[in-house]
């Protein structure tokens, strides 16, 4: 893994989620020598998740956790981070939502408790390394260490991590990047671990029935305010219940019936609290901005006259060929497309590639409204306009 | 002494309030009573031996705490104890509430309004003045209950004085006397209060037996029902080998307690060496009267979680704060209710010791404590 010493001199943390893939890590690194020490972060409170508030603040995750570490035979801890997983990741969770917007928490996550809170916590611990679970690779190069794409594309995590910062990428390993998911379990097997059939998780972890909404209201009691449900071409369509149950790129949901085509969210006003819903072709967008760009290509940031790369611009999309321009000394960038997408949606991550190496990325902003289409460009309204709901890393 | 029997040596272990190495008086003993496995509520020969054996070990407890044997209660434990008392007491004798101090155990405040908690001062100490005017706010009776020592800092209470206001006004008192044995003489008559907890493994016997004793004259509604145990105080099959564990440490104790100015001064050594390499350190409770084992320190700006995992990681077992059971750790109730500031707070440990540490084990806790200290003041 790149340590100039040997692997019992060599201390590598392990953060331990409790699933099969970090649990494999934990054992990997254990069988190949390493001083191995497994971290699990207590983020948020289980059993208020769950409503259920006699249950205990730690899910079944942690307690998974803890059982891989005493059987592979490692040191084990629980460490809090609730209040910092509130502040840098649910409230801009539910303030994105209220902002019209559909946020990414687990790159959040990924760039504030992980890789800051715990990534220090295992320095002050004496590590030379955190390792994850997370299927990407890192691989060394002339400028430092390159974050690349997972071997296995069905399993590729480089879009929740695009916000890794060259110095936390120095530290970090991912010993799974090189492998896909069947490998893994069978690792999980061969190393006697309880969880090599766990599940995958689906949801987001702090939202694990899948009701966002419910989360958004319990942070933010004001966030279900009702509105219009208008449409581009001004007529009132009906109500809704509050901005944050849409996505843009949203085709159920709408309760508006007798239109000829199907209807989309194609924008939200937050602020007059009102759905702007259209068809298809509304849908589309050749250029927007990116807010909080990092940045691990060449330079602090993508070139000012431009640079040609391809995007992603959702956990499942497939990257598309675009030309990038950094703004602002590296911290905005403007994206144009070379083909207009469906559902460019606000609060998503867009995350720039070379080939299957990560550039970098930044956050899709919502503050132009769409410009007019070309009629040349309708004809990619057949194509079925994804949505950006739940996507997990 | 015989010494180790039963420990791992790997780690300096200098967490004895958490629990502590099982004596090999009381190993040998445990082992015994696994033999004679008979239920002592049966009439034949084996439940009479293993009821036998579970009176030695109550004559034993009682001798210990100088307590009547047949108003000695075996429970699982301290918590158990602690929540027949406070139910069991409150009910039989009518109480309208339970009054007790900030700082005392999740055990005890588990039971008890926040507004009937009573403020301590900076060193952890209950107010009496803020008892006496919440005891003079009260027709009915009430049941106060105040600790021995506290777990987390080592600081005594006024058990004394809490009894006699709790005599003036009409209270029931309980004192949770779980840090005590082996550490500082524990006479229930002396103290005067009407009910004390124990924990078999804070002082050398095995988990999973306590005691709650009664003064004479004082009764207890029962809690767990069912058989007629106990003298129907508590249902249930007794826990013979961890209640002849008890019973064999607590004839032990008194053996510890001739070992404690050792421990102290073990402990003094340590603070002394704490407070000149690390002057921003903080030692709580330092200078009122406290168990000699036991230290509570802060290190400001590293967190409690750091030192705790960097010493385990370096083979020193401590603790901070009360862990969750998922293991994380909250800050102290016990230094947020002196006041101390919750950044502090969150940077305290608790270092305690017993019978088995040598200086070895100090000097291993302070080279590790004492570097990390130095580290975080660099950066």
């Amino acid at each position: 893994m790149g340590f100039a010493k040997p692997t019992a001199a060599t201390r590598v943390v392990v953060a331990m989620s409790g699933g099969v893939d970090s649990s494999v890590v934990a054992a990997l690194l254990k069988s190949q020598g390493y001083d191995t020490v497994g971290l699990t972060m207590q983020l948020y409170d289980h059993g208020a998740a769950t409503a259920r508030s006699k249950t205990c603040c730690a899910g079944q995750d942690i307690y998974d956790a803890r059982r891989v570490a005493d059987m592979i035979g490692i040191p084990h801890y629980v460490v809090d981070y609730e209040a910092a997983f509130k502040t840098a990741v649910m409230d801009p969770f539910a303030d994105g939502y209220i902002h019209g917007e559909t946020p990414v928490p687990c790159v959040l996550c990924n760039q504030t408790v992980k890789f800051r809170d715990l990534l220090k916590a295992a320095q002050d611990l004496g590590a030379d390394a955190l390792a994850t679970g997370h299927y990407v690779q890192r691989l060394e190069s002339d400028e430092g260490a390159a974050l690349h794409r997972a071997a296995d594309p069905d399993r590729d995590q480089s879009y929740f991590l695009f916000s890794t910062t060259r110095a936390q990428l120095d530290f970090l390993r991912f010993p799974l990047g090189g492998m896909n998911k069947r490998e893994t379990r069978e690792l999980g097997l061969k190393f006697g671990l309880h969880v090599a059939a766990k599940p995958d998780s689906q949801d987001i972890c702090f939202v694990p029935d899948g009701d966002y909404a419910r989360v958004i209201r319990a942070l933010r009691p004001e966030a279900a305010r009702p509105g219009e449900i208008v449409h581009v071409d001004g007529r009132v369509l009906g109500r809704h219940d509050g901005v944050i149950h849409f996505t843009v790129g949203q085709r159920k949901g709408l309760g508006v019936g007798g239109e000829v085509e199907p209807l989309y969210v194609v924008r939200i006003e937050p602020e007059a609290a009102r759905i702007v819903a259209g068809p298809k072709e509304a849908l589309l967008r050749r250029a927007f901005s990116l807010r909080g760009v990092n940045w691990l290509g060449v330079g602090q940031g993508p070139a000012g006259d431009g640079i040609d790369v391809r995007v992603k611009l959702r956990s499942t999309h497939q990257p598309v060929a675009a030309t990038v321009f950094g703004e602002a000394g590296g911290e905005r960038a403007r994206v144009v497309l070379a083909e207009p997408e469906a559902a460019v949606t606000p609060g998503q991550a867009c995350v720039v590639y070379d080939g299957a190496r990560v550039l970098g990325g930044g956050w899709i902003t919502r503050d132009e409204a769409p410009a007019a289409l070309p009629h040349n460009l309708r004809r990619r309204s057949a194509a079925a306009a994804p949505t950006a709901r739940v996507s997990v890393a | 002494m015989v010494k180790g029997g039963m420990t791992a040596k790997a780690h300096a272990y200098l967490d004895y309030n958490a629990t502590t190495p099982v004596l090999n008086e009381v190993a040998l003993a445990v082992t015994a009573a696994l033999g004679s496995f008979g239920n002592p509520s049966s009439m034949h020969g084996p439940g009479r031996q293993a009821r036998a054996a579970v009176e030695e070990a109550r004559e034993a407890v009682a001798a210990l705490i100088n307590a009547p044997a047949q108003r000695v209660i075996f429970t699982s434990g301290g918590t158990e104890a602690n929540a027949l008392a406070l139910r069991g007491l409150a009910a039989a004798g009518e109480c309208s509430a339970v009054l007790t101090s900030a700082a005392e155990h999740p055990s005890i405040l588990a039971h008890v309004a926040e507004h009937d908690r009573i403020a301590v001062d900076k060193n952890g100490i209950i107010d009496l003045d803020a008892l006496e005017r919440a005891l003079k706010q009260r027709a009915a009776p009430v049941l106060i209950a105040v600790m021995f020592a506290n777990n987390e800092t080592g600081v005594l209470q006024p058990v004394a004085e809490a009894v006699a206001l709790a005599r003036r006004y009409g209270a029931l008192i309980h004192c949770d006397a779980v840090q005590a044995p082996g550490k500082i003489a524990t006479d229930m008559h002396d103290l005067g209060v009407d009910s004390v907890s124990l924990s078999a493994h804070k002082f050398g016997g095995i988990k999973g037996a306590g005691v709650l004793a009664l003064r004479g004259g004082v009764e207890i509604a029962a809690d767990m029902l069912g058989g007629g145990q106990e003298r129907r105080r508590r249902a249930g099959t007794e826990n013979v080998p961890g209640i002849v564990g008890m019973g064999a440490a607590a004839r032990y104790a008194g053996r510890l307690l001739d070992g404690g100015s050792r421990v102290t001064e073990l402990r003094d050594e340590l603070e002394a060496a704490v407070k000149s390499a690390a002057p921003q350190a903080r030692i709580f409770g330092k200078d009122r009267p406290r168990l000699g084992n036991t230290s509570c320190i802060s290190l400001p700006g590293i967190s409690s979680e750091t030192q705790v995992m960097r010493l385990d990681l370096a083979g020193v077992a401590v603790s901070a704060g009360s862990a969750c059971s998922s293991g994380k750790i909250a800050p102290s109730h016990v230094l947020l209710a002196m006041g101390v500031d919750p950044h502090e707070a969150k940077s305290a440990i608790r270092v305690s010791l017993g019978w088995e540490t040598t200086r070895a084990d100090t000097s291993r806790f302070l080279e590790v404590w004492l570097a990390l200290a130095a580290q975080f003041q660099d950066s």
